[in-house]
């Protein structure tokens, strides 16, 4: 059990001016699931794999379980990490890379099989033990990966997009899976991803990171209903939170699709009330998805499939959004601004 | 095409103009010089090769008398020839051992990043571009009996000379490299080594940078040191690609006459002869025909096993 801190981490890499983790502060709880959230190029590997020990940061200092560890290599850091292409050892047995930890750290050999069974029982891997990497499917391969990190008992858990590489059927129990082992040997855990489902799914906190900055870091809910700027408000939520100019403040109005129903199905008291011009529908099953403009600006509208949509594409209809699901951010800058009414 | 040409056009041509178009036709057709070439190349002379062994041929008669395996009889009673096949299988050995050690070293040192990297991998690359020949001269031209400059080193350094602390041998002002057996047998075993080292750790190298950042990542978090990856992880995952190597440097060194041609034409008595360069003695320079047949096929079981080992290494590398 360990809290993972880090203080004004800074990575450049040679020859490149920009910073691929610039100056990030954040600390997890002891025993949480903290996962770094964002596009690909933000940073969130770097940052993952100089808190591992694999990169040396430019600058700033890392702290696990109190201890500064900056310039401790990974062995002597007490974690554990799982790759996205998991990294087994092509010609060792399940068994050996499960052992491998264990023998680096000379435990004795009694004790290794000992901590090897118990490691395969919690992942269901026992009458896997024997085979070689290239003789499992994905979603095997990822729990052999998950019990070598196991086994050694560390302080902290990183995990580099360990999903990636499964189908999308397999990534949804695998995500289950996951979270209830995590939940069970209660280690910190930091968990690398793009995939914004993983993200909302998995994570007791989320950090939303772009461009070597943190953008945004809480709970899923909060992420998803209370954007930090127009940068998380439209990377989380598919599809992304509705932006609209506020011409009479020189603001940006959000609002998720969700949220933006026809006018008649809502008060005109408390409702910012829009023109929606529809281009068209799409049908995804469960639900449907209208796309349109509010002036200049693009729009997208969802309607569960439950409820009758009331407009056709090439028409224009009045919609609303409740003012309390309404954020308002500045459009130079795209950071939120406090609350207040909409005229 | 456009919509309102008529399909007649189609039917008109002759189909014979879409032959090449054909597997059937057109691969036989692309195999056919690799054909005609080992047949021309390496079969009629291997033919050749066994019926000379079994004749009485010479330079002077041509004609094949059948012998049966006298020729094989005469060579395995010859000294010299179980001095050269000795000498063959030693050199092959060790060298190829010393180039495994080297090479591994090498590919290590060489995969790390430092300045200049570039300009020592290509000295490091040069005697394998070196023309055999070229580089042998070289090498003679270095461990010259009066001229040597490695000579010039060693007496400077206070080794050779009257007073030598390295014996007796070394008190001359000239260490003599190719008049004494031991050293001239050195001298090829060097050579050897010096020829082969840089492909096989160019082949290493390739190997080295083949295994996966991520699995030398886990096994640095996983806790081991570099020794311990060395000796649990990159020398076993290594293992295929160096068996290429050393297949190759066998097949190299086994082989070789140029070297000891030029270095040391086989002297001083013999000592360094191989059995291709002996078979050329005996067989080109002796005039004997059948002999010099018979022992170069003595190198020829052990050709056929490497050559069925790399094709085992070839299906397995397309099986995994």
């Amino acid at each position: 059990m360990a809290v993972v801190e880090v203080r004004g981490l800074t990575k450049r890499f040679d020859g490149t001016g920009a910073a691929a983790v610039d100056g990030i502060d954040i600390a997890s709880r002891d025993g949480e699931f903290l996962v770094l959230l964002g596009p690909s190029g933000c940073g969130k590997t770097t940052l993952l794999r100089m808190i591992g020990g694999l990169e040396p940061p430019t600058a700033g200092d890392i702290l696990i379980g109190g201890r500064v560890v900056t310039d401790l290599p990974p062995r002597a850091r007490q974690i554990a990490m799982v790759f996205q292409s998991y990294a087994l050892y092509p010609h060792m047995s399940v068994k050996d890379n499960i052992a491998f930890p264990l023998k680096a750290a000379n435990m004795p050999k009694a004790a290794q099989q000992e901590r090897i069974a118990w490691a395969a029982g919690i992942l269901g891997i026992d009458h896997l033990l024997g085979r070689k990497p290239r003789q499992l499917s994905g979603g095997q391969r990822q729990r052999v990966a998950l019990a070598r990190a196991l086994v050694r008992e560390p302080n902290v858990f990183l995990l580099d997009e360990p999903l990636s590489n499964l189908d999308a059927q397999r990534r949804a129990s695998a995500r289950d899976e996951l979270q209830q082992f995590q939940r069970r040997v209660a280690t910190t855990t930091i968990y690398v991803t793009h995939d914004q489902v993983e993200a909302m799914g998995m994570g007791d906190r989320i950090a939303v990171m772009e461009q070597g900055h943190i953008r945004q870091l809480g709970p899923p809910q909060e992420i998803y209903d209370e954007p930090a700027d127009t940068f998380v408000a439209t990377f989380v939520g598919s599809p992304p939170m509705n932006l609209v100019p506020d011409p009479a403040a020189g603001d940006l109005l959000g609002f998720r699709p969700e949220h933006f129903q026809p006018a008649a199905a809502d008060g005109v008291n408390g409702a910012a009330r829009f023109p929606f011009h529809v281009h068209r529908m799409e049908y995804l099953g469960a639900e449907r998805l209208l796309y349109g403009e509010v002036g200049e600006a693009k729009v997208i509208a969802r309607f569960p499939v439950t409820v009758p949509i009331p407009v056709e594409p090439g028409a224009t209809a009045e919609f609303a959004v409740p003012l309390r699901h309404l954020k308002r951010f500045d459009a130079k800058t795209g950071l939120r601004r406090p609350a207040r009414s909409v005229s | 095409m456009t919509a309102g040409t008529p399909a007649v056009d189609l039917v008109e041509q002759r189909p014979s103009r879409y032959l090449l178009d054909r597997a059937g036709v057109l691969g036989p057709l692309l195999l056919l010089p690799t054909v005609v070439y080992i047949v021309a190349l390496v079969g009629v002379p291997l033919v050749l090769a066994i019926l000379y062994s079994l004749s009485d041929v010479t330079v002077g008669d041509q004609s094949l008398d059948f012998v049966g395996l006298r020729n094989f009889g005469d060579a395995i009673g010859n000294a010299t020839f179980r001095q050269a096949l000795r000498n063959t299988f030693v050199f092959t050995l060790v060298s190829q051992v010393a180039v495994l050690v080297l090479a591994n070293i090498l590919a290590l040192v060489l995969s790390a990043d430092f300045k200049g990297k570039r300009l020592v991998r290509f000295l490091v690359l040069l005697p394998w571009t070196t023309p055999i020949a070229l580089g042998a001269l070289g090498w003679l031209w270095t461990l010259d009996n009066v001229y040597s400059p490695i000579d010039f080193v060693l007496r400077r350094l206070g080794l050779l000379g009257i007073g030598s602390p390295l014996g007796q041998r070394w008190e001359g002002t000239n260490a003599l490299w190719l008049a004494w057996p031991d050293l001239a047998q050195l001298t090829v075993l060097t050579v050897h080594v010096w020829r082969t080292l840089p492909l096989a750790t160019v082949i290493l190298l390739a190997g080295l940078t083949a295994i996966p950042q991520d699995v030398k990542d886990a096994a640095n978090v996983d806790g081991a040191g570099f020794f311990r990856q060395l000796v649990w992880i990159r020398i076993p995952l290594l293992l295929p690609i160096m068996a290429v190597a050393v297949l190759y440097g066998i097949v190299f060194t086994f082989t070789d006459m140029t070297v000891v041609f030029i270095v040391t034409r086989g002297g001083p008595v013999d000592s360094t002869q191989v059995l291709a360069s002996w078979a050329y003695f005996r067989g080109i320079e002796g005039g004997s025909l059948g002999q010099g047949a018979a022992i170069a096929l003595f190198l020829f079981p052990v050709l056929v096993g490497v050559a069925a080992m790399m094709l085992r290494l070839a299906r397995r590398t397309e099986t995994v």
